[in-house]
């Protein structure tokens, strides 16, 4: 309760934070009433990736393991809406959707979480592998086909439901990052050994967070699933989906929760404007903006932003740049 | 019977045995030094007693307690705190959260805020700088705020790994009278040092280990005159 508290309400720039979040999430509630009818899909995949990107940035943003099994929480969420989408209210399938995520990020948690550096990183992008090559062969084996179909939700359904998903994960996040749990993770990142040494069970926090930052993806990709209307594979665990969270979380900055926000809308923009102008070119355009942000703004755009600000308080002359 | 007893321990890093056969005991309200060159054992004996490494036979006792078998939190809320060498500092966080940090452990994190305060009051440094980074702090500054850090649990015992070990002169002797202090408040004091003439000068009792084996031990002040010591670590 206290830390609700301290996270909404606890000083100026708190409670700024909390109206504004509040504002946006209502904003977003009515907006789909005042545009074309692509909208509301438009906005449902920019959500979704805002959540992935947000989810990626939750875990590895502050311990420093850089994971690339987004796709496998987010076509496990494809499928589970496969199987039980004809049968249940999209609430439901959504909800366990989510359980089933974090399950299965647990579960790999437990046995990868002792990896360091960039064998955690080669084992996440082999999951996603595993999970498309293993549920193909699955299919084949026992229904003799590829992919399954999905019971089609109208766009505007969907909508409102990664809206739900994402408020609700915003509203988790905060608190959490300024919670023990939260600064637990930022202790792992920075230094492992000495998070162990103050008492952190390193391995159990970092399990959880993945686990947590596992199960709104899992959610967004079953609602997201109603809207192609059919699942296989190669779309349930593409690639792209382990990709884009990082690309945009590095792009928008992962010291706050704006940075994964925004780099979700810049980008999602971007290939969605370029995808419908520019088809041949849209990857090359999107390599060379990537190679830009990571050579300019390391820090992505808040970190540019923050550097502005502390410039500004500091005036101009005080900036400590740290040796270690 | 002595407040921390390690009987007869053995601990290996997979293939590789780095003590064999180590038993000391620290008496309640004294400051016991343990010395050695680098890779004798020393961090792997500390790291033992609290909690990172399991031996593969012999005990830990705290209190009587047995502890070898519990892990890090749990050892810090029975009132040992441990400083490893260097610091080990969270670069990117602020003094104050590098402190709450200190006293992780669940049963302490309700308390943290009047430790804090107590903390603040023992070093006004830290009080100063609570929102600065603690990577931007000097390297006597940042050996404070690791003994801080350390006695945010409330420690009625305190393990200091390498204490003075890259400080100047002049605040490695600023480091020791803190010890001194905390010894005169009645923390108990496990003092693990390369730097051996000052720490045997403040040491009530000494162990010397070598290649993971304690070869000698003695009161602080024999140890000084010891033929043995003087040789292999005074250089006289």
């Amino acid at each position: 309760m206290e830390l609700l508290k301290r996270s909404f309400f606890g000083g100026k720039a708190a409670k700024i934070q909390f109206f504004a979040i509040i504002i946006a999430i209502v904003v977003l509630f009515f907006v789909p009433n005042f545009g074309s009818a692509y909208l509301p899909l438009f906005l449902a995949w920019v959500i979704t990736y805002a959540v992935m990107s947000l989810a990626w940035t939750l875990f590895s943003g502050k311990t420093g393991y850089v994971s690339l099994a987004s796709a496998a929480f987010y076509g496990t969420g494809m499928y589970v809406q496969a199987a039980l989408g004809s049968n249940l209210p999209i609430v439901v399938s959504m909800i366990i959707a989510a359980a089933a995520s974090f399950g299965v990020a647990f579960g790999i948690g437990l046995v990868t979480l002792r990896l360091r550096g960039v064998y955690f990183t080669i084992f996440t992008f082999g999951l996603s592998l595993f999970l498309n090559k293993f549920i193909h062969w699955y299919e084949v084996k026992f229904f003799h086909t590829k992919g399954h179909m999905v019971l089609a939700y109208d766009n505007l359904t969907v909508y409102y439901c990664v809206l739900v998903v994402f408020a609700i994960f915003l509203l988790v996040v905060i608190p959490m990052n300024k919670s023990r749990f939260g600064l637990a993770l930022d202790c792992i990142g920075q230094n492992e050994d000495s998070a162990q040494h103050v008492g952190v069970n390193t391995t159990m926090t970092k399990v959880l967070a993945f686990a947590v930052s596992a199960a709104p993806v899992g959610a967004v990709g079953a609602a997201m699933a109603t809207t192609i209307g059919y699942v296989d594979p190669d779309i349930a665990f593409k690639l792209l989906a382990s990709f884009m969270p990082v690309l945009m979380a590095i792009f928008g900055g992962t010291h706050s929760v704006y940075g994964p926000i925004v780099g979700a809308i810049v980008f999602y923009s971007l290939q969605d404007y370029l995808l419908r102008e520019l088809p041949g070119a849209y990857m090359i355009i999107f390599g060379c903006v990537m190679v830009a942000v990571i050579l300019l703004m390391p820090k992505g755009i808040f970190g540019v932003i923050d550097t502005i600000i502390a410039r500004r308080k500091r005036g101009f002359d005080g900036e400590v740049i740290g040796d270690v | 019977m002595a407040m921390l007893e390690v009987s007869n321990i053995n601990v290996s890093y997979g293939n590789v045995q780095a003590l064999w056969d180590v038993s000391i005991h620290v008496e309640e309200g004294k400051i016991v030094a343990l010395l050695g060159a680098n890779g004798a054992g020393k961090t792997t004996l500390l790291n033992t007693m609290t909690g990172m490494l399991k031996p593969t036979s012999g005990e830990v006792t705290f209190k009587g307690e047995r502890i070898d078998n519990l892990p890090s939190d749990k050892i810090i809320e029975k009132g040992i705190a441990y400083l490893p060498e260097g610091g080990r500092l969270f670069p990117e966080m602020t003094i104050k959260e590098n402190l709450e940090m200190g006293a992780y452990p669940s049963t302490l994190w309700k308390n943290r805020k009047p430790d804090l305060e107590r903390i603040y009051g023992m070093f006004p440094i830290l009080d100063e700088r609570r929102s600065q980074l603690s990577r931007t702090m000097s390297g006597g500054e940042r050996q404070m705020l690791a003994m801080g850090r350390a006695l945010m649990s409330n420690p009625t015992m305190c393990f200091f790994d390498e204490l003075s070990y890259g400080l100047s002169p002049k605040m490695a002797q600023e480091v020791f009278k803190i010890v001194k202090q905390l010894h005169s408040e009645g923390i108990t004091v496990l003092l693990v040092e390369q730097n051996v003439y000052q720490t045997l000068e403040i040491a009530d009792y000494a162990y010397v280990i070598e290649n993971g084996r304690i070869v000698k031990e003695g009161e602080g002040h024999a140890m000084l005159e010891d033929d043995y010591i003087k040789q292999a670590y005074l250089g006289v």
